[in-house]
């Protein structure tokens, strides 16, 4: 009995660290922030466990039978943890962080209250010296042996929330096995037999089912029905649908709705292209889904349009899905458009042939690697493949949730010679959209419209084009590769917006 | 990892090799190969066993050594219109120690990987970048404008230590308060000698370091280990002689036990050069590292530099200086007679070449030291799984690692997408007699090393050995110049400065430090030299 006393005391030492540890991964995973979100769990898990092992004090009688349910409870509340504060996390804004510290804070007394209550029902068998010693030796083994796997196979080969199942499992069956243990100090085990079987068989159901939760929780990040999920080697796509809605997303960030997109496409477009009547190339850079090239194919005038989009996913989808076929009116299938797979700035740089019309849609500039896409190098490579009297079209974040970054990208397209007429326009769902027209020579916005639009008129062009106080030029640096100074304005301006 | 657990993870790489028919617990290793400078030919030149010369030739110049100091001697030369000169260079390849290679994936450095912004006094540098298009503009500005795609691409370095990567290389994971206090101190006391100004308002610690003031205050420095410096000003912080051990490992092969303060405040003191578009401290790297300077210093200078070439004696015969060469390929002697001859190899082989080489020149070439480093280049088939932190950068550092972390070649490139790389992997053999560290060098086999050097990288990235399609070593027995205390500033030094008759001396060795910088100030300087007496 000692021995399997001690052998438990690994297991759930094992398993009260797992706990600790995958709240922390999750958490920096899902908030970021590692060093804090790290430290701040960890603290909150070693406070609770203290706590714990005070309240220990309180529990008088019926060691084994407390124990054994202190087991099943911390197995069933640590096991499903992770899918907890998943689930938390994707349905309710707010209370995230409440909600992760409830937890670490509910299975950190639980844990706590673990090993005092062991070596209380322990002191019966072993003298007090070989008990602490070995039961504080079984406690750290314990916690070595998660420390490195988790890390090294658990996190990144079974995943966060299954391997929080997993441990719940373990400490279930260290339930399980003390009751078969104290066989014969519990008079009446029926009942606790039916509670670990109870706990076992969610646990069980909750691992075989985990897949399955992890993508319900996923779906609950977006309010849609997901119609279309998968991981391309770039990205994460995903296609969501809410009556006649199509939104779609890449890593979470919403890069159309249906129900605004011509919003963002016509003032993407037209205000450049109208101003270029004897335009015949067009590239367009990023722009996968087709719709910025559907509104360049409208101009009759227009020859030839070269589609780069880093992504082959992106691009099938958008010229096979019978919906988004319809939405971009085929235009990737088109005759008259060129699509290549391929990274923008080292096609930019192999190219030699001459564009009047450039459309710049990529994604945000948040992380360093979409970054490059708005250095001065990049604009200098963009100015390069420019005919003459050419214009780029570029999407340029929000100017007033990131204000700054929106006027850096203007300060870093003046840097590479090019003159910069910044303009904005309001898509609901993204907010007030902000854009940029770049040349060599003084561009000025159409008086009119040639082609009919559903949004832009000569009158919401006059607007668009200027700026009101809270959108106005704010000072910045220029964005280049050596400081990647965008992707830090960037970052901190949204992360005011969002929680 | 400390170097212990290094040690007995090359043991156990070993053991594995030695066990490969039993049960294969380790995955095998990626194919590579062990590289390294040409031993054969290099002791076959104490032997001096070579054939008479089959034939002459006369050239205005001859230029013994193609490393960075005779290429930047090479390019004056062309620059003042003199191209009747030849480069003997022992290897298949010139470049020295900023050798580089290339593969489908990308090419890659196999030494010297940056070069820091040049401060003004480095005109050479500056007018040398300037030619490669690496400065536009005027060279000699205050704040010269470079080629926004040769300066280091954000993020720049990152440190890895329990479990997390940070950005920067000064600790900041597990420092404590009284760590951060002496950072700020030795961040002052380097403030305090970057602004300092010695005799004559001499910067008192310049690049090249030739331009330094020489005031015995100063000098006093190179007395002692830049351990005892730090002691002497009451820094004892753990983490801040990691960082400092780090640089002095990095830019000198040897430990802040082992290197002059001198030399290691130089480090810290000598890089303030601003720039119009760039931060100081800054650098300037390309995917082959200074290879890429090598690559293009190369294509100008063509058939004049000729490869396989061991140089086994250089004689003043009076009037003109006569450089005996054994073609490698061709089994034969040439003789090289020149005007005038400058000699860019490394100091210590100047007792085995120089014929009649004075006694004062000869003890003076034996002080010089040579640290031994290892340097391999591993190919990624996808960009490794990253732990948590700072994001993948040009240079990573692991905190409690023998080496001195991995560069990453494709971080220059312009993509946006991760894909393939290529990680170069540097390990200074520091902390030893350097003969001992050139011996642990050849004993280990490729096979011992690449298994050590994945163990150390699998702690960040613990798929790097399934992503490693080949891993290649290379052992550099003399990499770079040791500065120990009490050797910059010696006459052992200083002996090569002035010619030795027709002869002029070349290499970053006469600076202590073996640094781009240096080796460009030498090789243009003696180029200079050279033409006042054409």
């Amino acid at each position: 009995m000692t021995h399997a006393l001690l052998a438990s005391v690994f297991i759930i030492a094992s398993c009260g660290l797992a706990y600790e540890l995958i709240a922390a991964a999750l958490s920096s995973y899902l908030i970021g922030d590692s060093v804090t979100q790290f430290s701040t769990v960890i603290g909150v898990y070693l406070f609770a466990m203290g706590v714990g092992s005070f309240l220990s004090r309180y529990i008088e009688k019926r060691l084994a039978v407390r124990f054994i349910q202190i087991e099943l409870l911390v197995a069933a509340l640590g096991g499903f943890a992770a899918l907890a504060l998943f689930l938390v996390f994707a349905w309710l804004e707010g209370p995230f962080r409440l909600a992760l510290y409830g937890i670490v804070l509910v299975v950190g007394v639980l844990v706590g209250l673990e090993i005092p209550l062991v070596m209380r029902i322990l002191r019966q068998h072993i003298p007090f010296r070989d008990l602490v010693a070995q039961v504080l030796t079984f406690d750290y083994l314990g916690a070595l042996a998660v420390s490195l796997v988790f890390p090294l196979f658990l996190a990144p080969q079974i995943g966060l929330v299954r391997s929080g199942l997993m441990f719940g499992i373990m400490n279930a069956l260290v339930a399980v096995w003390a009751v078969w243990l104290f066989r014969h100090d519990i008079p009446n085990r029926r009942w606790l037999k039916a509670q670990c079987a109870v706990v076992l068989l969610m646990l069980g159901g909750g691992f075989a089912y985990a897949e399955r939760l992890t993508q319900f929780a996923e779906q609950q990040l977006y309010t849609e029905e997901i119609v279309y999920a998968r991981s391309s080697p770039y990205q994460r796509i995903v296609l969501t649908r809410w009556r006649d809605d199509i939104r779609f997303y890449l890593n979470h960030n919403l890069q159309f709705s249906s129900r605004d997109e011509y919003r963002y496409h016509e003032a993407l477009v037209h205000p450049g292209l109208q101003a270029l009547p004897r335009a015949k190339r067009v590239l367009i850079l990023g722009g996968g889904d087709g719709l910025a090239a559907r509104e360049v194919l409208r101009y009759p005038g227009v020859e030839a349009i070269v589609l780069v989009d880093l992504d082959p996913d992106v691009t099938r989808l958008f010229s096979t899905s019978p919906v988004l076929r319809a939405l971009n009116r085929d235009s990737l299938k088109s005759g008259r458009v060129q699509i290549f797979n391929e990274d923008a700035l080292q096609w930019l740089e192999r190219n030699t042939e001459l564009f009047d019309f450039i459309v710049v849609d990529f994604p945000d500039p948040s992380n360093y690697s979409l970054g490059k896409l708005y250095t001065s190098v990049f604009y200098r490579l963009l100015a390069r493949n420019l005919a003459p009297d050419g214009l780029a079209a570029i999407q340029t974040t929000s100017p007033l949730y990131a204000r700054q970054s929106f006027w850096c990208v203007v300060t870093t397209v003046e840097s590479a010679e090019l003159r910069a007429t910044p303009y904005h326009a309001m898509v609901p769902s993204f907010g007030e959209w902000g854009f940029i027209i770049a040349g060599r020579r003084p561009y000025t916005p159409p008086a009119g419209y040639d082609l009919q639009h559903r949004f832009l008129t000569p009158d919401a062009t006059r607007a668009m084009f200027q700026f009101p106080k809270d959108m106005e030029r704010v000072p910045a640096e220029v964005n280049r590769l050596n400081n990647q100074i965008l992707v830090r304005y960037f970052e901190r301006e949204w992360r005011r917006v969002i929680r | 990892m400390r170097r212990r657990e290094f040690i007995a993870a090359l043991a156990a790489a070993a053991w594995a090799a030695g066990c490969r028919d039993g049960a294969a617990v380790v995955p095998a290793l990626p194919p590579g190969e062990l590289l390294g400078a040409s031993h054969g030919a290099g002791h076959r030149l104490r032997g001096r066993d070579f054939p008479a010369p089959a034939e002459t030739q006369d050239h205005q110049v001859v230029i013994v050594g193609g490393g960075v100091a005779g290429l930047a001697a090479a390019w004056r030369l062309l620059k003042a219109g003199i191209s009747d000169f030849r480069i003997l260079e022992l290897e298949a390849d010139a470049g020295g120690s900023a050798r580089f290679g290339t593969n489908t994936v990308s090419p890659y450095p196999w030494g010297a990987h940056y070069v820091t912004l040049p401060p003004p006094e480095a005109v050479h540098v500056r007018e040398l970048l300037a030619d490669l298009g690496v400065i536009a503009g005027n060279p000699l500005a205050v704040k010269p404008r470079y080629e926004e795609r040769y300066l280091c691409h954000d993020p720049q370095e990152r440190l890895y230590r329990n479990g997390m990567w940070q950005e920067g290389l000064l600790p900041e994971i597990a420092a404590r308060d009284e760590d951060r206090r002496q950072y700020r101190r030795f961040h002052e006391l380097m403030d305090g000698f970057k602004a300092r100004r010695g005799r004559g308002g001499r910067k008192a610690f310049a690049i090249p370091v030739a331009e330094s003031a020489p005031d015995p205050e100063l000098t006093a420095l190179d007395r002692m280990t830049m351990r005892e410096f730090l002691h002497a000003n009451g820094l004892d912080s753990e983490p801040l002689h990691w960082y400092v051990n780090h640089a002095c490992r990095d830019d000198f092969g040897a430990g802040l036990g082992e290197t002059s303060a001198w030399a290691g405040v130089h480090y810290f003191a000598s890089r303030d050069a601003d720039a119009e578009n760039a931060d100081p401290g800054t650098v300037l790297t390309w995917p082959e590292g200074n290879g890429w300077v090598v690559r293009q210093l190369a294509a100008r200078l063509g058939t004049r530099i000729v490869t396989r070439a061991a140089v086994h004696r250089v004689r003043d015969a009076g009037r003109r200086v006569e450089v005996d060469y054994f073609k490698l390929d061709e089994g034969r002697t040439v003789r090289a007679r020149a005007a005038r001859a400058i000699f860019a190899a490394p100091m210590f082989l100047v007792p085995y070449l120089l014929e009649g080489a004075p006694d004062a020149l000869v003890t003076a070439a034996r002080a010089f030291q040579y640290a031994p480093w290892l340097v391999a280049n591993l190919t990624l088939k996808a960009a490794p799984l990253e732990r948590a932190g700072a994001p993948l950068s040009w240079d990573n550092v692991i905190y409690d690692s023998p080496g001195i972390g991995y560069v990453v070649a494709t971080h220059q490139a312009l993509r946006t997408a991760p894909g393939p790389t290529v990680l170069t992997y540097y390990l200074p053999l520091s902390g030893q007699p350097p003969a001992a560290g050139r011996e642990r060098l050849l004993a280990a086999s490729r096979d011992e090393w690449a298994g050590a050097i994945l163990a150390d990288l699998a702690r960040p990235h613990p798929d790097i050995r399934d992503l490693a399609t080949r891993l290649d070593v290379f052992r550099w027995g003399h990499a770079m110049v040791r500065p120990v205390p009490g050797f910059v500033w010696s006459r052992a030094r200083t002996a090569f400065a002035a010619p030795h008759g027709r002869l002029h001396f070349a290499h970053s060795d006469l600076s202590g430090m073996s640094l781009f910088e240096e080796a460009v100030y030498w090789g243009a300087r003696a180029a200079e030299a050279v033409l006042k007496k054409l």
